[in-house]
């Protein structure tokens, strides 16, 4: 009751909640979650992370082995999928191929024995929405993919549900496509102001749509926040690797000192950087994204400062990646502007790089698997 | 519509090489293969030219094939050729009739031409044996008187008119009287006497069967068909065995075993008295129930096999799509999953009709007299009386009414019309 009171904001709320199919396994170790309303929250993770399952469980399909999911603050532990009036997307659309497309929007509407005026009514609005008027009478096989994807999105909003679930919608569709529909997606549930769950497996897209994004790894959140602070701040290694490319640097914490502290690498060097999930005298690894490495002038002066050797340069148009050896690491990948690097840099030139301490981070050294 | 769907529609034919047209060279190509396509399937499609299609032809040619009177008389016929049917025909044709007659003498040729008179009047018979018996005539005698001493039917029209009629190298007769359908005297084709008339009767006993056990068929087998598809693929593999067991045995076994089980001192039997659900056995075999049991039972796996395969491309996410859209579990099924069967249903159905419009061994061993099916009738023409021409044409009303039902399903429920189908 206490967690109620305190969440009354939430759409939605996980407290306590495990899923395991076997009896030995924990999908989902001890998930606690709050929706707000109105929000866009993605779970992303690597397959088998169990983000898959917390969507199939909000959305009825599966039942909490322990725990209990509230939406608007009522138990939804035992109610049926059809009765809880959440829209949901599918990841292969699962149109009904044996209906057109109207009569695919129709059903939902019939279902909830809606006046044939107002169920055309809607089903206009929803096939202009996704921009696809023409195409009520069309079957779905002779859609493509990216309209039959519109249709499904147009099929779970049609009903006005004020919560949207999302389970890889975007899978199936090439890259342009992805990118366009994940915009459009985005306009249409902040017009619309409802609540979208999203789950993906692909960080970019979830950087790209999401309020806010909790990562999962082995059943558990591991972080959860906008996608600006997961990416720059993220909790541990395991976010810091799944966002985003990062380096990573093995050593141990010597000093704390609030929000900085001293990492002895194994080469023996002193770095200067921002705590993470570590305490003095602990292992860690520290990360830093490429694009934060910074090279150093003429005069050497930086913060940090390491010695590298340069071992290839990629041109990538808008950007050069320089793949260095550093602190006795043979992959250290650096980002630089065009504009910014000289181009007179040959492999095999030793450089001096600078990290930034405002932008690296001491975190955790993941158990080997 | 702004997706990506085609955006290479207008790609320039590439410069032609050697100078020969792009489409003739892709003929080239295309005819090789082909060939090679052809090639392959070449020793079915002749075994199925020489054990299929060429022996069924000729069955049905025999259905209406009328060689008795044509073959064996045919200077007679030369002779009735300008015969106008009002008056008794010229001396000619009596001589003609006369020779051959004598000629037919002895031979199995005189029987089949008096069988076949027969058939246009009953007592024909007789007159052409007795006919036959004293023949060869005088050649002094003219033939007509001597004809008609021998027997006065000689003399009348109606003789002559029946052996003009009998005379044509095909005969509608046997198609007709598969239908119970005759020819009259003046050549209207009218109903059979009443007492004759049983081959309709059997025709819709045999539809009515059919329809009974395919509807069996399709409820015991829907349940089977959607359990299977739902089940892991282990379990599924396992409940496949059991459907195919009895598959896999033969049909006669299987007929033996039913007898075994259903007769008046049969398991089935003695456990209803046991349970006291009856005092005395209750009559489970000759009858239609015998038939249907056993019927169903061999023809069931011809229906969970269809509706099996096209059940398991079912993907489950449709039932969780439309329960998402607020639709309850029962209606779901109903309106999203069930028409997505219909494809299985019609194959199936139409296998297990087809198949059982041409049952034979389980009605004959399981059924009394009003069990028999078209098929039994087929049987007892071909192999007790000899009948072939009758046996060919209950075939092709059978191959006929198969056909039929083909086209209608084709037409309502086959792979092509199935809309949705359509559309990809």
């Amino acid at each position: 009751m206490e967690a109620v009171h305190n969440n009354q904001a939430a759409h939605v709320s996980f407290r306590n909640v495990q899923k395991t199919y076997d009896g030995e396994t924990l999908i989902v170790r001890d998930l606690n979650l709050d929706i707000r309303r109105g929000e866009f929250l993605t779970l992303l993770g690597p397959s088998g992370s169990g983000k898959t399952t917390c969507l199939m469980m909000l959305a009825g399909f599966e039942t909490p082995t322990g725990g209990e999911i509230r939406l608007d603050g009522e138990v939804i532990n035992r109610v049926p999928p059809y009765r809880r009036n959440i829209g949901m997307v599918f990841q292969n659309y699962a149109l009904f191929p044996h209906m057109t497309v109207a009569d695919n929007l129709r059903f939902p509407l019939r279902v909830r024995k809606l006046a044939a005026n107002e169920v055309e009514a809607r089903v206009k609005t929803a096939l202009g929405m996704v921009q696809l008027e023409a195409f009520g009478n069309r079957y779905p096989q002779q859609l493509s993919g990216g309209q039959q994807q519109r249709i499904a999105l147009a099929r779970a909003l049609v009903f006005d549900p004020q919560l949207v679930l999302m389970d890889e919608p975007l899978g199936a569709l090439d890259k342009n496509l992805r990118e366009r529909m994940q915009l459009e997606i985005k306009h249409i549930q902040q017009n619309l102001g409802i609540t979208v769950v999203f789950v993906t497996h692909d960080q970019s897209e979830a950087l790209t749509m999401s309020d806010r994004i909790a990562v999962f790894n082995h059943g558990v959140i591991q972080q959860i926040d906008a996608p600006e602070t997961l990416y720059e701040l993220p909790a541990n290694s395991f976010v810091a690797d799944f966002i985003g490319e990062n380096n990573a640097l093995d050593g141990t914490v010597v000093a704390v000192a609030g929000e900085e502290c001293d990492v002895r690498l194994d080469c023996g060097t002193v770095l200067r950087a921002r705590t993470g999930n570590v305490g003095a005298g602990g292992r860690t690894r520290i990360a830093v994204r490429p694009e934060r490495v910074q090279l150093a002038g003429a005069d050497g002066a930086c913060a940090n400062p390491l010695d590298a050797t340069v071992r290839e340069l990629i041109y990538l148009g808008d950007q050069i990646r320089l793949r260095i050896e550093l602190a006795g690491k043979h992959e250290f990948t650096i980002k630089a502007p065009i504009s910014q690097l000289d181009r007179s840099l040959r492999p095999g030139d030793a450089i001096r790089v600078g990290l930034d301490p405002a932008h690296t981070r001491a975190l955790d050294v993941p158990a080997a698997h | 519509m702004s997706t990506a769907v085609d955006t290479s529609a207008a790609v320039p034919l590439p410069a032609e090489g050697d100078g020969t047209p792009l489409k003739k060279r892709l003929r080239r190509a295309e005819r090789r293969r082909n060939l090679l396509f052809g090639a392959l399937i070449l020793p079915l499609a002749l075994v199925v030219l020489v054990a299929f299609i060429w022996p069924i032809g000729s069955l049905l040619t025999i259905g209406v094939d009328n060689p008795e009177i044509h073959d064996n008389l045919p200077r007679t016929l030369a002779a009735l050729e300008d015969w106008n049917g009002s008056a008794p025909p010229a001396e000619a044709a009596f001589r003609a009739l006369a020779d051959e007659l004598a000629a037919a003498k002895g031979s199995p040729a005189i029987a089949a031409i008096a069988k076949r008179l027969n058939r246009e009047n009953a007592g024909y018979r007789s007159l052409v044996m007795k006919t036959a018996r004293k023949l060869p005539l005088d050649a002094a005698v003219p033939a007509r008187e001597a004809l008609v001493a021998i027997d006065a039917q000689w003399g009348e029209l109606a003789t002559w008119q029946a052996i003009h009629r009998a005379g044509g190298a095909l005969t509608p007769f046997y198609l007709l009287a598969a239908i119970d359908r005759v020819i009259d005297a003046d050549g209207n084709i009218v109903a059979a006497p009443e007492d004759e008339r049983i081959y309709v009767d059997v025709l819709l006993r045999t539809f009515w069967m059919s329809l009974i056990v395919t509807v069996c068929c399709l409820t015991l087998g829907f349940s089977v068909a959607y359990l299977m598809a739902s089940l892991s693929t282990r379990h599924s593999n396992m409940l496949m065995i059991f459907v195919l067991l009895p598959f896999w045995t033969s049909v006669l076994v299987r007929v033996a075993a039913w007898i075994v089980l259903l007769q008046n001192e049969g398991l089935v039997n003695r456990l209803l008295m046991w349970l006291g659900l009856t005092d005395s056995p209750l009559q489970l075999l000759f009858n239609r129930f015998g038939v249907y049991v056993a019927m169903v039972h061999i023809l069931l796996p011809f229906m969970v096999l269809p509706l099996y395969s096209v059940m398991k491309g079912i993907s489950p996410v449709y039932m969780r799509a439309a329960l998402s859209l607020g639709c309850p579990p029962f209606r779901s099924f109903w309106k999203i999953y069930f028409p997505q069967t219909l494809p299985g249903i019609g194959a199936g159905g139409l296998l297990v009709f087809i198949m059982c419009m041409g049952y034979y061994i389980t009605p004959a061993l399981l059924g009394g007299p009003k069990e028999q099916m078209l098929s039994y009738f087929i049987a007892f023409y071909t192999n007790q009386t000899i009948n072939w021409g009758m046996a060919a044409a209950l075939s092709a009303v059978l191959l006929a009414a198969t056909l039929l039902l083909y086209m209608v399903y084709a037409r309502y429920l086959g792979p092509t019309r199935v809309k949705y189908m359509k559309a990809r």
